[in-house]
């Protein structure tokens, strides 16, 4: 086996974020660069120049998450249209942390992991925290939300979630404390209108201020009609990804009334 | 091409010759971003996939005749009305796939 494809392989094997440059049009079509974030290279493009401005350029795309094709001079020139590379950006899995060892809980892990989420559960209980009642998690911790945000704050950013679904102020108060001092993407946090209407005062005395209270999804999901486990975890995770998109989606924080109002006759 | 990794190396392991499609660009509508990949192996088995099933069939043909050649080359598919393509998307967009033999 070649060691371009080998390295290629590690990376994304071990979740680490690597580039792959191909050049598709041109002078040398099929010469291939690897990338990684620190501007490491294997391989050539077949002119040291050219290798130079693209594996800068890949390292910018890769820090974006985008691939595409960008178009060079046959040394690298700007401008100029004389080789086409196609640049492919591998990210690691996105995170998605959900609190609260709940029914509903295993439905939105399966669903995370239908999206492709690197999904942790976290619930302070060992008794509900455990690796049997949640197979599909990638890993389940008995921790209180602070060890979490210790472990896993620093590497959220927009493609990550966080799911609250304790609707106990002991833990949910905590997590969302948390959750508003990364940059996480996402913040869902489940409970009724009026759950959520007390756990409003509760933040506020510990400071949360209104720019992270604006952040919550809470009601957490959209606004379909979801009854079951399994169907709220399909509403939470179309809700993710109107979130990430920044598409128009009826959230439940945006609408009035009962969450579980009876189907509309006819 | 993630979500084909570990048939690919399944295949390399076998020492299967295999040619790589990868979706570098998409015009108007079309079912997959770019970095969307199949990969054909020689005997013709196929393991992902480029767009929702329109041009797979069309693919594996050009993949084939790319392991016969050994030359890697851009392949497009726009609207089927257009004459120069074969097959095409019925969501009438165009992707342009590049096409290579997996030697690397």
């Amino acid at each position: 086996m070649s060691e371009l494809y080998e390295r290629l392989r590690e990376a994304i094997v071990d979740e680490r974020p690597v580039a792959l440059a191909t050049v598709i049009e041109g002078h040398n079509a099929g010469a291939k660069l690897v990338v990684e974030p620190d501007g490491d290279i294997i391989g050539t493009l077949g002119h040291a120049e050219l290798d130079r401005i693209v594996s800068r350029d890949a390292v910018g795309e890769l820090a974006a998450g985008r691939t595409g094709v960008r178009h060079y001079g046959a040394e690298g020139q700007a401008r100029e249209t004389d080789v086409s590379v196609f640049i492919e950006s591998f990210s690691p899995p996105p995170i998605m942390l959900v609190f609260g060892a709940v029914d509903f809980t295993a439905a939105l892990a399966r669903a995370g992991k239908l999206l492709g989420f690197n999904v942790i559960v976290a619930d302070a209980r060992s008794v509900f925290a455990t690796v049997k009642r949640f197979p599909m998690a990638d890993r389940v911790m008995v921790a209180w939300p602070d060890e979490v945000f210790d472990a896993y704050g620093d590497r959220l950013g927009p493609h990550d979630a966080v799911c609250i679904l304790t609707h106990d102020p002991k833990f949910d108060v905590p997590a969302v404390q948390r959750a508003v001092a990364t940059d996480v993407g996402y913040i869902g946090v489940m409970g009724s209108r009026r759950t959520h209407a007390t756990r409003l005062e509760r933040l506020h005395e510990v400071g949360v201020d209104q720019k992270g209270i604006d952040r919550l999804m809470a009601p957490i999901g959209l606004d379909i009609g979801s009854r079951t486990p399994e169907e709220t975890a399909v509403s939470v995770c179309a809700e993710i990804i109107a979130n990430r998109t920044g598409h128009a989606a009826p959230s439940l924080r945006d609408s009035e009334g009962p969450i579980h109002r009876p189907p509309a006759e006819g | 091409m993630k979500e084909i990794l570990s048939d690919l190396d399944a295949w390399r392991a076998e020492g299967r010759q295999v040619a790589l499609a990868r979706v570098v660009n998409v015009e108007g509508s079309g079912p997959r971003d770019p970095g969307a990949a199949m990969a054909v192996s020689d005997n013709g088995d196929v393991i992902g996939s480029v767009s929702g099933g329109c041009v797979e069939g069309a693919v594996v043909v050009e993949a084939l005749d790319i392991l016969e050649s050994g030359e890697r080359r851009m392949v497009s598919f726009g609207y089927s009305d257009d004459e120069a393509f074969a097959v095409g998307l019925t969501c009438g967009g165009t992707i342009h796939l590049f096409i290579e033999p997996l030697d690397w």
